[in-house]
């Protein structure tokens, strides 16, 4: 046991060391968080002041969500401290830490939707006596909390079923004022909102915070920021990486901190020229979704599809890698037809890496070696019998071609970080000799260097000329990497334009496009007519 | 747990609280649990082993818990359940359950009771055996005895007179017809006894393959039996647990309707081998080296499904299938086919698992199967195998299988009573799944 001890941090104790003179009302202080090898949070501290709106803002995995669980008592901290308005802070469960005043609003709502406004507030914590309600207690404590939302006519014995989301967010809200919450956190509380019931939110939130409350506002929407918070906190990885007043501070520099690089890192640039079609889809069509689909795809191309969850992307990668059975259309390869199953599709040469990693992509359970060569067990084994030897070899080779990080090639998946994960589920597709990839989502949740990583390989295989198809929500990078982006609403292919020819507006605007309205733009997408070569990246 | 983990020296603890190691995932912990999931179910054997053990060698005068002969008694208990559960074992990795292995286990042996009693290799070659003919040619006999009979007492009443006009006509027409039958029994009968004396003639040539007629018959009728299970259940999406519980009850009914609701009976010293007389018997006339041939059988099973677990593409599919059916079909695996496959080869140890209840009982009895299946599926969830898929190994079902054996038969020797088996037992599965669950979650969490 000679560990190289970077981790010779003789702090595991804690010092709270509040230095500095104007006490934080929350003072979250060099909090590490560890699962198995994976470490959530190094040392990571974070400061909200009395009657302040401090933005923790971060790419996915990068620790919000579990230094929110640390700090509403969901996880334990392995080492660091905390303070809450002056005392020692450590919660041992959500119920120990409400009561010390840190409440917490998720994204999605934690209500008994059968039960009234005023039970669901009061849920886990009713006033009683001898084991009977106290209702006359309960309803005083109801409308000052909602008094104090500046929301009395939100009438306590509605049943939450029937309210609009806006407001069944504000009986959330109300259940921790109750308990004299010194410190919200709101977690992506807007992601579900309209406008209006977000603007509503906002003055909430303005308003809880002139009341002296400490906020913890968390989003990706970098506008809605700087509408309501006046701090940020930026983490990555896992570390703090920055804070400061928002005030002074541009929008991709805020980027640039959570990303940790500028941009031209994330998107490395690899040049490829399209080529012949590779991969043609005809009107293939399953019911409720896809409708109608039509396209060609290129050697060497990269090929986005952009459009809303549901529009009905990965019903089209899975009904075109033969996982789901069409109702008619028809996938040729090469100007091949190809029989509808997914071990004919693969022959063919198409490989589907999953949106769902977990529980399709992979088999977590199962070792590296197995789920990299599950695809085509054949090529390392004789009459049914494996030889170890060459399926070592083959796995050896492609956790170096893709940089995967593990013990060992015996190690199970479910063990890797979800970046290593998905390096193996792409290598997996590129030891089946997959020359058309459909990637979907392969970006999510996944930390910012192995994007990059997954960018440049993408780059890389166009140049050796594969076809790849790449469904993402995240515009950001389908404008970046693709050469053409098609966008789906409803089930069906709006429109196919070269990348440069995209902005993100358009992309929202067509993708929330109901069934007609966008007819003018060409129903059927099949191949841009004139020069089907776009420009690719100069 | 508190904070502050122990911080002044990383040496005394390796397991629990890794040490931050960096980037490379999975350290000391992981080594671990890998060796827990292997080693586990052999420290529970060897503790139930050293338990009785002592508290046997504790009673009175010595004990005989660990002697040579307690433990070939031993390994001749656990052989028949462990062969059943290597099968159950490849179908539980596939994330799979069988509830009707008892059952059509207990069909398997009927099926080879009645296979030797019958004498089926001559049924085969012949269309009949010795003993449906001799039953045909006494019939005849006796027939043609009655008719004598028959006709001497018509012949008697016709000779007296003042019978009257119609009864006499009657009479006649009687017996010209019995005349007649007579007539044609006379000319069958050569044939009858022809065949019969032909019957025992080829019984010289064929009655020797009736044994292994009947180990094949049996043995296949387990890999229909999990065929039927696996095509069902691959090709109506239903879900196992459902499946077998239906044919669970279906592989009773066929057992019994085999059996004419009785028990099969082959006459132990002409119809069944002495090899299978032998085959799980603990005298010492019986044993090949130390062990009897049922006990080898099983140990060369479970070392060929070893080597086929560890090295076929076949057992990849299967690990792939019941870790997420989802990724085996998106790698292109046929998972109906594979599922069918899994479910015969189930099968096939249920239906030499047939041939061990046998010998054991050496009757076929339709209803000795019923909640054998727990027994089975204990050994493998004891040794380390997940219901929820993914886990299992042959090692470890063995080992399971073993300390089962090992608590019936302690308990047994101390004197306890059969509800104590039974709770020990039952608090054993419990911890058993109790790990696998923990084992799950540490992984989900990771």
């Amino acid at each position: 046991m000679t560990s190289p001890s970077p981790a010779a941090k003789t702090s595991a104790g804690g010092q709270p060391a509040t230095g500095q003179e104007p006490a934080a009302l929350l003072d979250m202080y060099r909090i590490t968080k560890r699962f198995g090898a994976t470490v959530a949070l190094d040392e990571v501290s974070l400061q909200v002041d009395e009657g302040s709106v401090l933005a923790l803002i971060g790419e996915n995995g990068a620790g919000k969500s579990t230094l929110m669980k640390v700090l509403s008592g969901a996880h334990q901290p392995d080492s660091g401290s905390m303070r809450l308005d002056g005392q020692p802070y450590a919660p041992a469960g959500p119920h120990e830490a409400r009561l010390a005043g840190a409440g917490m609003i998720y994204q999605e709502l934690n209500l008994a939707p059968d039960l009234s406004v005023e039970d669901n507030i009061m849920l886990g914590q009713e006033q009683s006596r001898w084991g009977l309600l106290s209702r006359r207690a309960q309803r005083q404590a109801v409308t000052a909390a909602l008094d104090q939302l500046g929301h009395r006519d939100l009438r306590p014995a509605a049943i939450v079923r029937t309210l609009p989301v806006g407001l069944q967010q504000l009986v959330e809200i109300a259940r921790s004022l109750v308990n004299q919450a010194r410190v919200l956190v709101f977690d992506e509380p807007t992601s579900s909102l309209t406008r209006h019931d977000t603007l509503h939110l906002f003055e909430v939130i303005r308003r809880l915070r002139d009341q002296g409350l400490g906020i913890i506002y968390i989003s990706h929407y970098l506008e809605e920021i700087r509408e309501v918070c006046d701090r940020y906190a930026v983490l990555r990885d896992g570390r703090s990486v920055g804070s400061g007043s928002l005030s002074g501070v541009s929008e991709e520099q805020l980027v640039s901190l959570m990303v940790g690089r500028s941009i031209d890192e994330l998107f490395p640039q690899v040049p490829h020229e399209p080529g012949e079609v590779l991969l043609r889809v005809s009107s293939l069509t399953r019911r409720p979704l896809p409708t109608d689909v039509s396209f060609e795809v290129r050697r060497g191309e990269i090929f986005g599809i952009a459009g809303l969850v549901g529009a009905g992307r990965t019903e089209l990668l899975r009904a075109l890698f033969g996982l789901d059975a069409v109702e008619r259309g028809t996938v040729e390869v090469a100007g091949q037809p190809t029989a509808a199953s997914p071990a004919a599709r693969i022959r063919a040469g198409l490989g589907f890496v999953s949106e769902d990693r977990k529980s399709e992509g992979l088999a977590l359970t199962r070792s590296i070696a197995d789920n990299l060569t599950l695809s085509r067990l054949s090529a390392c084994s004789r009459l049914g019998f494996l030889s170890l030897n060459r399926q070592r070899q083959a796995v050896d080779h492609w956790m170096q071609r893709m940089q995967v990080r593990a013990a060992g090639q015996s190690q199970p998946v479910g063990e890797l970080s979800g970046g290593n994960q998905q390096k193996v589920a792409i290598a997996r597709v590129l030891y089946q000799h997959a020359s058309i990839l459909l990637l979907d989502e392969p970006t999510r949740g996944i930390d910012v260097g192995t994007k990059a990583e997954i960018y440049r390989l993408m780059g890389e295989l166009a140049r050796d000329g594969h076809a790849v198809i790449f469904v993402s929500s995240y515009l950001t990078e389908l404008l970046a990497v693709c050469d053409r982006i098609a966008v789906m609403s409803r089930g069906r292919l709006r429109a196919v334009r070269n990348a440069a020819d995209w902005t993100s507006e358009d992309i929202m605007s067509i993708a929330v496009a109901g069934d007609e309205g966008t007819a003018d733009e060409g129903t059927n997408a099949g191949p841009p007519p004139a020069s089907p070569a776009p420009t690719g990246h100069p | 747990m508190t904070d502050s983990p122990a911080p002044s020296s990383p040496k005394q603890q390796p397991a629990p609280s890794v040490p931050a190691r960096g980037p490379a995932e999975g350290g000391p912990r992981r080594h671990w649990s890998l060796l827990g999931s292997v080693v586990g179910p052999f420290l529970a054997l060897i503790a139930v082993v050293g338990l009785f053990g002592a508290a046997d060698s504790m009673q009175g005068e010595g004990g005989t818990f660990l002697t040579v002969r307690n433990l070939q008694a031993l390994s001749v208990q656990t052989a028949p359940v462990a062969v059943a559960a290597l099968g159950m074992t490849v179908i539980i990795i596939a994330g799979g359950i069988d509830l009707s292995a008892g059952t059509a286990m207990a069909l398997c042996a009927t099926v080879l009771a009645w296979s030797l009693k019958e004498d089926v290799a001559l049924v085969i070659r012949t269309g009949g055996n010795v003993q449906s003919a001799a039953v045909d040619v006494k019939e005849a006999e006796d027939r043609l005895t009655e008719i004598d009979r028959n006709l001497s007492a018509a012949d008697r009443q016709l000779e007296s007179s003042g019978l009257p006009a119609p009864r006499r006509e009657r009479l006649q027409n009687r017996r010209t017809s019995l005349q007649k039958e007579q007539q044609e029994l006379q000319t069958a009968l050569p044939v009858l006894q022809q065949r019969l004396s032909s019957m025992e003639q080829q019984s010289a040539t064929w009655t020797r393959f009736t044994p292994a007629v009947a180990v094949v018959l049996a043995v296949a009728t387990g890999c229909l039996c999990g065929l039927l299970n696996g095509v069902i259940i691959s090709a109506l999406q239903v879900v196992p647990f459902i499946v077998t519980l239906g044919t669970m009850t279906f592989y009773l009914g066929l057992a019994k309707m085999l059996a004419e609701e009785t028990t099969v009976r082959p006459d132990r010293a002409t119809q069944v081998p002495d090899w299978l007389t032998d085959f799980l018997s603990i005298r010492s006339h019986a044993q090949i080296g130390g062990f009897p041939l049922g006990v080898w059988l099983a140990i060369l099973l479970a070392l060929l499904l070893a080597v086929v677990l560890r090295y076929s593409v076949f057992s990849r599919h299967v690990f792939a299938l019941g870790s997420s059916e989802a990724t085996a079909r998106l790698c292109g695996i046929n998972v109906a086919r594979n599922k069918a496959a899994v479910y015969a080869l189930g099968g096939l140890f249920i239906g030499i698992g047939g041939l061990y209840q046998f010998a054991r009982l050496s009757v076929g009895e339709p209803t000795a199967g019923i909640g054998l299946e727990l027994r089975v599926i204990a050994a493998v969830v004891i040794g380390g195998g997940s219901l929820s898929g993914g886990r299992g190994s042959v090692p470890g079902t063995l080992a399971g299988a073993a300390v089962m054996a090992v608590i019936a038969s302690g308990c047994t020797q101390l004197g306890l009573r059969n509800p104590v088996q039974d709770i020990v037992l039952g608090d054993i599965i419990v911890a058993a799944v109790t790990v696998d669950q923990i084992r799950q979650r540490r992984l989900a969490a990771g």
